[in-house]
């Protein structure tokens, strides 16, 4: 579990910075090593400057538009692939009118262990929070959705693997706690490596902060409605991403316990193609859908009138 | 997460001759893995009488890497949940070194409500390199079982005392790990991740292990500052391995006054303070 298994993903780009998450096999030392390599030299007057106008499609390699991207809530319109993006766009996706109150803004991680590695771990945070405005890996937030009052706590993977400590934690919780006194329903959009390594225990403990919370949520008969999305693994996975009502993912999200390398090294074999893939949880029986980022807030707008009642 | 192959280089040489540091967190991780260490079956046949095991998670398979049963403590009826590493070759692969697949952790589950039921308390002892991560393991659902066990423990009307004994590897042993009291052995450690794979990632060799160690704050002493442990038991002369039944006595100790301490509490009273522990617990933030 853990960090372990930061997504070797990397979203192409061809140009410049990009809003969706960027995390490279090297991270965290070199996000776009391979990228500067090339426009190292800054002068070559042989190249042609895109601005970040295409992007490669990850899967099939289609090269799309960015506005016709953005169009497709950054769906590839060839081949359906789902390119990772950031916790404001999760929320976009899914609020009315894209208007949100943003909650718990301020909580920031006292690097409980003083943890030092190649790098502090609060230099890592401070490179973090540059990176992307945030503070921490979750963005939590109080909107409505299709007229109903939704809590949704969306992850960050861009912000050192959307890994979970104590800020993780604690916002995640208060989210919930937030949903019970709103008497609202809570929707948990997962993008992590689980948990993280650098707050050490402070970091694991919050998988049990959070399921104990949330079987308070039960407890006042509220929904909880768990979003998996590309990557979701380790602590993250094996605390709130499996206790949902319901719990739905995008299609052909990395989703597990353990890491694909970590399994790779203990087997000692090349693992089947579509292992730990969304289709492969339902077809296991650990997710309830597999449910396309369109389709998404209809999918639980649909649910909560089953589960509360349609808005009046 | 160690695995198998790693996992028995490092029984086999455990010291490598010298003499571990006390102070260091690597000497504790070694005397943590030691393989004169007693194990949870150990423990069981010194501490409690008439221990009477119960297999199987009704649902799949029995797994050996976890033991329930019911078993009396100085008078006492507790239900008695533990990690089993296994000893010997044979033993180790029966147990899979201690590593749980989703059935033990739905063993377990059984076992607490079971517990529950009946009105008796838990003791939980942990001693786990970490979930199994392997191709079975997933595709039944290892991440659901962890996640479980935490949310089935947190509602839990029943008193719940939870003893790391050995290794705690991550949320594999988290998953019998949410209780009313959360004790340590002096040598044993409980981190987030192994500290071979945590120098694996950052230093991008597990040869670092010992810087990693240090650096995880793994070890009884650092955990009970930090808050996540509420007590270090006492272990015998140089550690456990030195006098097993001496161990089982102070460990048996802990347990029975950390018991007491919980007689004639009401169930809601015992869910809420569980609550509240674990609630403010790593709560290492501060707002801006």
């Amino acid at each position: 579990m853990d960090v372990a298994e930061w997504y070797h993903g990397g979203v192409y780009c061809c140009g410049a910075e990009t809003r969706i998450g960027f995390v490279h096999k090297d991270f965290p030392e070199s996000s776009m090593a391979w990228f500067r390599k090339d426009s190292g030299d800054g002068n070559d007057q042989s190249k042609v400057r895109t601005e970040g106008l295409w992007f490669k499609c990850d899967s099939c390699g289609a090269i799309i538009w960015k506005k016709d991207l953005e169009a497709a809530a950054y769906v590839c319109n060839r081949c359906g692939f789902h390119f990772k993006i950031g916790a404001r766009d999760r929320l976009r996706a899914f609020f009315d009118n894209e208007t949100w109150e943003e909650l718990d803004t301020s909580l920031r991680s006292t690097d409980p262990l003083q943890f030092v590695d190649q790098k502090p771990y609060h230099e890592r945070l401070e490179a973090a929070m540059a990176k992307t405005g945030l503070q921490d890996a979750v963005v939590s937030a109080e909107g409505q959705v299709l007229g109903r009052t939704v809590i949704i706590c969306a992850m960050e993977y861009s912000f050192i693997g959307g890994s979970m400590g104590a800020v993780v934690g604690e916002k995640i919780t208060r989210g919930v706690e937030r949903a019970i006194g709103k008497n609202a329903p809570l929707i948990v959009i997962s993008a992590s490596g689980g948990a993280r390594m650098m707050e050490g225990m402070v970091s694991l403990v919050q998988m049990a902060k959070i399921a104990s919370a949330l079987t308070r949520l039960a407890g006042a008969k509220l929904p909880y409605i768990s979003v998996l999305t590309d990557p979701t693994t380790g602590g993250v996975t094996a605390s709130f991403a499996m206790l949902g009502d319901l719990n739905i993912a995008e299609p052909g999200a990395l989703i597990g316990f353990a890491g694909p390398r970590v399994i790779e090294q203990t087997i000692r074999q090349k693992l089947p193609k579509g292992f730990q893939r969304s289709e492969f949880l339902v077809e296991h029986g650990m997710l309830d859908a597999v449910v396309p980022r369109a389709d998404q807030k209809a999918f639980v707008a649909r649910a909560f009138d089953f589960f509360c009642g349609p808005i009046q | 997460m160690v695995t198998q192959a790693r996992m028995s280089e490092q029984e086999q040489q455990p010291n490598d001759g010298m003499e571990p540091e006390p102070q260091g967190a690597w000497a504790r991780v070694l005397l943590a893995r030691h393989p004169e260490r007693p194990h949870v079956v150990d423990y069981i046949s010194r501490m409690f009488e008439s221990f009477t095991e119960i297999r199987g998670d009704r649902l799949f398979a029995d797994d050996p890497a976890i033991m329930a049963g019911f078993a009396s403590l100085r008078g006492r009826q507790v239900m008695v949940i533990g990690q089993e590493k296994g000893r010997d070759t044979k033993a180790r692969m029966r147990h899979n070194f201690g590593m749980p697949k989703p059935e033990g952790y739905r063993k377990a589950m059984r076992a607490m409500r079971m517990a529950e039921k009946f009105g008796r308390p838990i003791v939980a002892l942990i001693d786990t390199p970490g979930a199994y991560p392997g191709i079975d393991a997933e595709e039944r659902g290892q991440a659901e079982a962890i996640a479980r066990n935490l949310y089935v423990m947190a509602e839990l009307t029943v008193p719940v005392i939870c003893v790391c004994v050995g290794e705690g590897g991550s949320g594999g042993a988290l998953a019998i790990g949410v209780g009313n009291a959360v004790l340590i052995l002096e040598n044993g450690v409980y981190s987030v991740i192994s500290p071979e794979s945590c120098a694996a990632i950052v230093w991008r060799d597990a040869a670092n292990a010992e810087l990693a160690a240090e650096a995880l704050k793994l070890t009884a002493p650092d955990l009970l500052e930090l808050g996540m442990v509420d007590e270090v038991v006492d272990e015998p002369g140089d550690g456990a391995h030195t006098d097993w039944d001496e161990a089982a006595r102070l460990l048996g100790d802990a347990i029975e006054r950390n018991l007491a301490a919980l007689d004639g509490v009401d169930g809601e009273s015992l869910r809420e303070a569980r609550y509240q522990k674990f609630r403010s617990l790593g709560s290492f933030f501060t707002e801006i």
